[in-house]
């Protein structure tokens, strides 16, 4: 049953200085209604995010020198060490500072390519339609079959150790982690494609660029932003993987070659749990939170989802107050019946 | 202003079955005039291949075969691409579809203006798309510009999709079934709105519907479409109240119509198998013509 | 009107007394406001009204279809047996309502023609519904009755076998119908089952639906927001404006003198097919009109 609630009656444009300040409200009540609704689960993964993020960010430049020898090894966390000490006597809180930082710079530029790639390849595809989709997903599908870890193997081991820089690290995972998201893309863009107001667009005789930029890619801003969280976790636990078997990035310091540092020195056995318990924690909170934030975009693609939440709540609601309004009626009729006697 | 000719519009669909291709006629030799001020009613079922012409007609699909040619009021032919654009606008059948629920009214219109570049600052667009607004009935037109379509109602949805069209200057308006989404008690109000334009700017009007009471009301001509064929064509009046061929009378007889209350029990169900679309009755000529084929063959009407 | 309706005046079959029925929403919304309707027996009742005015939902309410978080407020709906025993629409239990739907009222739904299981057979669904009711059926009694019925909206019982998807729209919707009065209801209240469809096929359906009820006899409530329709078929009509009954009378009266500013105003949007040309347009409701829409105009 539709309940078409009247729309809230025109406010009466008294003052025409006032306009402008009410136009500008309403233009950001566009952007507005694609942000999640903010819920408990929400709070905890944006502060996870942050939390981490922070860390990433401020930690480095309040931290010693992670590289620092000394010969205290494998020290147990005490005042000097919060987190212990490595083998080598290195300060883990510093490690795990640095390393932060550049799991999570790999992390961001992963997700930017990928992105960038799936939407060009989804979206762009979808809406020429024709040759151009049908070769763009057959291009698309290949990557999808391709078994992206032992090709990222494959290449990492390729690229001599010198010149495997984070950015060729992150371009190898980017390559392989677009195509997924593409699928989505496109067949989201096959169905907005076809709404009408891209039909209406083009009949005013918008430019396909405009159509695409202006018309259709802000309704699919929140599939974008989901695969994009997505494409960021996976990316920092594929680099971790990447690292922690040799094949990183020489010249950063990431979460995983810390855990590969941890496993060459044995730290398992020697039971060193300040050493690999805090990059591995690091990679499960982050990846948790990004999780967090993604389900709640997904409420904002599919509302039926938000929906659901409301909907129980009110039909529990409604049912109670049904079953009294019965039971009082039935008192009702029986006192009556009685008043009759 | 601006007058359409149509000559024999032909659109094919391939249906890929398998390896097994198949050939669906969806418009099969029409033909139509569109002059300005004068309203043309193109009335059939679902797949008579109403929608398809009128998808041509915007250039969102191209014919198979046969022409569409746009004359402005100088007998100088449009050819180019933005021009025809200009000229040629669209009404589509469902408010809730046809505005872009990201974007505020204001975008709608003052797109078309611009590109179109009917105004050149930003001040003049925003001035324009106030008056638009206010043609089509939506005030106070400055607190509706900054809304965004789902606070507006169906009615008003359909007048901003109305403002819309007609922003780049239009002359030639396809109107795509727009009424039929709407509430009952609005529709009338919309019709009327377009009637005024009409009068206001000449346009030349495709209404495009299966409800056969409207079109007689609200057009001149009336042209009945049958499995991608005109069957029957003629002043409104003529083809409602004197239908010729047997699908417009099965039509005529299936309408609604309180004034003939039981009328539903009496009719006989018909075979729709046997209703021959092959022969086309024009009321101008007064004769029956050969449908589906070159309009060389049936004898043009004009 | 109608041969039938004298004779049916005299006995009601559903009888619905300050019905009210709120949406528990943020802020509760009465659906259906205080409605009295009175159904008798072999009538058809047409029940008018635009998206929103409450109509469904009263079809809905009136079997206790409605769900959470719809409720019914108030209000009572007695419903009077064949054998002449009353029953309290509102007090019966889970089992008790499930034997009185379908069996003494049955719906059909808007868009029901889609509601066709895709994945067996028209023979299978008839038999699942007819056994769920009468389960010491005989399997010969059961194929008799699906063909029957199937007979009776004029569907050729040798479609028992088919899928949905190898029927149209209006073949399916007549499917539907059948399976509505396959254990005979009392009452069938049909919602908006032919807005989908063309209106040659719409015209088939309505003729085979009164027809069915002369026949028949049972009840119909149908609803749908096409007022000529409504005036060609139905005995009654109820239109409806936001969840209220604003007026009911018989479809000849309600044409010719309604009461109701809002009825006049829904007949004028309704231009006549063979009526004076012309006339709708130059004295139908201004187009100003229309920017305080009917929702709104009571505010």
């Amino acid at each position: 049953m539709t309940n078409l609630k009247p729309p809230p009656e025109a406010a009466p444009a008294a003052d025409p200085a006032l306009d402008p300040a009410l136009e500008g409200a309403t233009a950001k009540a566009g952007w507005r209604s694609l942000l999640p609704t903010m819920t408990p689960w929400l709070a905890i993964g944006l502060v996870l995010i942050g939390g981490i993020a922070l860390f990433g960010l401020l930690g480095p430049l309040f931290v010693g020198d992670p590289r620092q020898i000394r010969d205290i090894g494998l020290t147990g966390p005490s005042a000097a060490f919060p987190l212990g000490t490595t083998q080598t006597g290195q300060d883990v809180l510093a490690q795990l500072a640095f390393a932060t930082r550049g799991s999570l710079e790999i992390g961001l530029l992963v997700g930017l390519l990928a992105t960038a790639l799936s939407a060009f390849f989804g979206i762009y595809g979808a809406y020429k339609g024709r040759i151009v989709d049908e070769a763009f997903s057959l291009f698309t599908n290949v990557f999808l079959v391709i078994p992206g870890l032992p090709l990222v193997i494959v290449i990492s081991g390729f690229v001599p150790r010198e010149s495997r820089g984070l950015w060729t690290i992150a371009v190898v995972l980017a390559v392989t982690s677009w195509a997924g998201s593409a699928r989505v893309l496109r067949a989201q863009t096959l169905s907005v494609r076809n709404r009408d107001y891209v039909a209406a667009s083009q009949v005013s005789g918008e430019r396909p660029w405009r159509v695409i930029v202006v018309e259709i890619l802000p309704n699919l801003l929140p599939v974008i932003a989901s695969q994009f969280v997505f494409a960021v976790i996976a990316a920092i636990l594929g680099e971790a993987g990447l690292a922690f078997i040799g094949l990183g990035a020489s010249n950063s310091s990431t979460l995983g070659t810390m855990l590969f540092y941890a496993q060459n020195g044995f730290a398992l056995s020697l039971g060193a749990w300040w050493w690999f318990i805090p990059p591995g924690l690091v990679i499960a909170l982050f990846g948790m939170g990004l999780s967090l934030v993604n389900f709640s975009i997904d409420e904002v693609i599919n509302p039926k989802l938000k929906n659901v939440r409301l909907h129980r709540r009110r039909a529990r609601r409604a049912a109670r107050l049904e079953r009294e309004a019965t039971r009082a009626a039935r008192r009702g009729a029986t006192t009556a019946k009685e008043a009759v006697r | 202003m601006t007058g359409v000719r149509v000559t024999d519009l032909v659109k094919d669909y391939t249906i890929r079955n398998g390896l097994k291709r198949t050939r669906h006629r969806a418009v099969d030799h029409v033909s139509l005039e569109l002059t300005p001020g004068r309203t043309v009613a193109l009335v059939g079922e679902s797949g008579s291949g109403k929608s398809t012409i009128a998808k041509i007609l915007t250039r969102m699909e191209r014919p198979t075969s046969g022409t569409v040619e746009v004359r402005l009021d100088d007998g100088t032919p449009v050819t180019d691409q933005a021009r025809y654009r200009r000229e040629v606008q669209m009404v589509f059948q469902d408010p809730f579809a046809s505005l872009n629920p990201f974007h505020s009214i204001e975008h709608h219109i003052a797109r078309p203006l611009r590109i179109h570049k009917r105004t050149t600052t930003a001040e003049e667009t925003r001035e324009r798309v106030r008056e638009m607004l206010e043609r089509v009935n939506l005030t106070p037109a400055a607190a509706i510009a900054g809304r965004r379509p789902h606070e507006l109602s169906g009615g008003q949805r359909q007048r901003v999709a109305i403002a819309r069209a007609l922003a780049p200057g239009a002359s030639v308006l396809v109107a795509d079934e727009p009424v039929s989404m709407l509430d009952v008690s609005i529709r009338l109000g919309v019709l009327n709105l377009l009637g005024r334009l009409q009068r206001e700017d000449d346009l030349a009007v495709l209404y495009i519907t299966h409800d056969l009471a409207t079109a007689r009301h609200f057009s001149d001509e009336i042209t009945v479409l049958y499995r991608g064929r005109i069957v029957e064509r003629g002043p409104a009046d003529a083809v409602i109240l004197d239908p010729h061929h047997e699908y417009t009378k099965l039509l005529a007889a299936a309408a609604p119509d309180p004034e003939r209350v039981g009328a539903v029990r009496d009719a006989a169900p018909v075979d729709r198998d046997a209703i021959d679309s092959g022969r086309c009755y024009d009321h101008f000529a007064g004769e029956w013509r050969e449908a589906g084929v070159p309009s060389a063959n049936a004898g043009s009407a004009a | 009107m109608t041969t039938t309706a004298p004779s049916a005046k005299a006995r009601p079959v559903l009888t619905v007394e300050d019905l009210t029925v709120v949406y528990e929403t943020d802020e509760p919304v009465t659906a259906v406001k205080a409605a009295d309707l009175t159904l008798h027996r072999g009538e058809i009742l047409g029940l008018a009204g635009e998206s929103g005015c409450g109509k469904t939902t009263l079809a809905y309410a009136v079997n206790r279809l409605h769900r959470p978080p719809a409720r019914i407020a108030s209000g009572r709906i007695t419903f009077h047996d064949q054998d002449g025993t009353d029953i309290d629409v509102l007090a019966l239990g889970d089992k008790e309502l499930r034997a009185f739907r379908w069996d003494r009222l049955s719906m059909v739904f808007q868009g029901a023609m889609n509601a066709l299981n895709p994945v067996t057979t028209v023979r299978a669904q008839l038999r699942d519904t007819l056994l769920a009711h009468r389960p010491r059926m005989s399997r010969k009694a059961v194929r008799e009755r699906s063909e029957d019925v199937l007979r009776r909206v004029g569907v050729d019982p040798r479609r028992l076998g088919s899928y949905p998807h190898e029927l149209s729209g209006g073949m399916r919707q007549r499917v539907m119908i059948a399976m509505a009065m396959l254990l005979e209801p009392q009452i069938m209240i049909m919602d908006e089952p032919t807005t989908a469809l063309d209106v040659v096929v719409q015209r088939d359906i309505l003729r085979e639906i009164v027809r069915l009820r002369d026949e028949l006899d049972f009840a119909v409530v149908f609803i749908t927001h096409d007022l000529p329709l409504l005036l060609e078929i139905s005995d009654r009509i109820a239109v409806m404006l936001e969840g209220e009954i604003v007026e009911l009378d018989t479809a000849d009266r309600l044409y010719r003198e309604a009461s109701h500013p809002y009825t006049r105003r829904l007949l004028g949007s309704f231009p006549s097919l063979s009526g004076e040309r012309g006339a709708f347009i130059r004295t139908g409701v201004d187009e100003t009109a229309e920017t305080a829409e009917p929702t709104k105009e009571r505010a």
